[in-house]
């Protein structure tokens, strides 16, 4: 059974349609890389995903008993949390915010899982130190361990190595892909990095010109859209 | 003056101006922090003129000035924190225009009344000579309601003040939170303006704040440093001015700079 499904999806930016007429369906443990030159509508779409945006046409739909609250998000960093000061400890926990009831303080199941999560991506000795005194590649793990304390099954990433160098870059790749295989997470990330996606994803959805292009990875090697895309780069 | 402490505290003025004071500093320090790092810190300033106004307006129709001008700016900061998002103006621009214009109809509005009276002279710059019992009531009411609403939901406006994005797309109402920030500032502002002034009050919503971050790094830290520094500024600035016989609100902001000045120092030691 289909945990998301898209149909005929058409989203704008200022009045202006971004993409459209966008079907595709992912099954869970999926792992979708969407791709696309800057400007055709990846981000767009990510947050009509996560319903920060509306669609102008089509609909979004989860199933398969997932709900909103079950949905792990990692933004692009924005400037503000930059210089917040704020404990990596603090930040993950706020990740288990999305499922608690009106109680105003963290349980011991919280903080459990935050711990996990903290030792799961090896930033447990980080737990006291500040965010914002952290290194690009460090930041992005806790803000992973945020996002892993928020879902169960669908994880939501926008560009998670952009400014991180090549090393760090394949060691978080290979973190999303033990998410992916090992704990059956559904993945959908925004990439740049076609070579990665081609090795990592099980499906590709490829935004460009307002057509896109949706299948799986090796529909996608075959295709006339990413020789082009590939010859390109 | 060579008042003992004890003589001090019996002018029922001093004891009025610590009771409405300590609640109020707590107040202004906890949402402070959220509001600087929402890069919300003129909305204070912003706020405050907006209370001059309406209480320009209150003493023109004769009516109580903390009734009329707490709804007026509550009022206000709803409408300040949608356009600064979602406007062709930006926030900026958006606050200067409010805030001046506020500002400038309460100016006219006590030109045609004529002329500026004791009352708002002492909103203009604060003093603690000017709190009434009822005052100091509703004052106390008021702080207690915005401590219990900001503990109850701190961990919430943590979420919602460090990335608002994920919050809403995980299922946090955050438009909900930020309204609620919104309140609490509005009414944060309002019963600071009788001691610090239209003027000075948004110094007591940013300086602990800015103070702490110097040194502390986790946001509970903060937090809590800022809520101190900012009674103990307010406290200390409280007797001074009183030894001093200087303006109240100018002292504590005074008081609060030095703070500020320590803290850089020591911040800077510690980074290197």
């Amino acid at each position: 059974m289909a945990i998301l499904k898209c149909s005929d999806v058409t989203m704008s930016y200022e009045s202006v349609n971004v993409f459209e007429h966008l079907s595709f369906k992912l099954e869970r443990g999926d792992y979708l890389c969407i791709l696309g030159e800057n400007g055709s509508g990846k981000s767009t779409l990510i947050k009509g995903l996560l319903g920060l945006l509306k669609t102008s046409a089509g609909k979004i739909e989860y199933s398969d008993g997932l709900v909103k609250s079950e949905i792990g998000y990692l933004p692009q960093q924005s400037p503000v949390q930059r210089d917040f000061p704020a404990s990596v400890y603090e930040v993950v926990l706020s990740g288990t915010l999305n499922r608690k009831s009106l109680s105003p303080f963290y349980s011991k199941r919280e903080k459990k899982k935050a711990d996990d999560n903290l030792e799961r991506l090896s930033i447990k000795h980080l737990k006291n130190s500040c965010y914002r005194d952290l290194s690009g590649g460090q930041q992005q793990r806790v803000l992973l361990a945020r996002a892993l304390c928020a879902t169960k099954s669908l994880l939501l990433l926008d560009e998670p190595v952009t400014g991180l160098d090549p090393v760090v870059s394949a060691e978080f790749y290979e973190l999303i892909n033990n998410i992916n295989k090992k704990d059956n997470i559904t993945i959908i990330m925004v990439s740049h990095d076609v070579k990665q996606s081609i090795e990592c994803a099980t499906h590709i959805l490829h935004l460009e010109n307002k057509t896109c292009f949706f299948g799986t990875v090796d529909d996608y090697k075959k295709s006339s859209i990413s020789n082009q895309f590939i010859n390109i780069r | 003056m060579d008042y003992s402490i004890n003589q001090m505290l019996s002018f029922e003025f001093m004891q009025r101006a610590l009771i409405v004071g300590i609640p109020v500093a707590l107040c202004a320090a906890l949402l402070g922090v959220s509001l600087i790092l929402k890069r919300y810190s003129m909305i204070g300033d912003g706020l405050s003129h907006v209370g001059f106004g309406a209480l320009a307006l209150a003493a023109a129709l004769n009516l109580a000035p903390l009734q009329v001008s707490i709804p007026i700016v509550i009022i206000s900061a709803f409408f300040l924190l949608r356009i600064s998002r979602n406007s062709k103006i930006n926030g900026d621009g958006a606050i200067a225009i409010v805030s001046s214009s506020a500002l400038a109809i309460g100016i006219v509005v006590t030109s045609i009344t004529g002329g500026l009276n004791t009352d708002l002279y002492s909103y203009l710059f604060g003093s603690i000579l000017a709190l009434s019992s009822k005052d100091v009531v509703l004052s106390l009411v008021l702080c207690s309601i915005v401590l219990f609403i900001y503990v109850f939901f701190y961990n919430k406006i943590f979420s919602v003040t460090f990335d608002e994005n994920f919050s809403l797309a995980t299922g946090t109402n955050a438009k909900a939170y930020n309204m609620v920030i919104a309140l609490l500032t509005a009414l944060t502002v309002v019963l600071g303006m009788q001691i610090m002034g239209t003027l000075l009050i948004s110094s007591l919503i940013i300086f602990p704040g800015l103070t702490a971050m110097r040194v502390f790094k986790s946001y509970k830290s903060v937090v809590i440093s800022a809520a101190i520094q900012s009674v103990f500024c307010v406290v200390t600035g409280l007797i001074l001015s009183f030894y001093l016989q200087t303006a109240t609100g100018a002292t504590i902001v005074c008081v609060n700079l030095v703070c500020f000045i320590i803290f850089s120092i020591v911040g800077f030691i510690k980074e290197r």
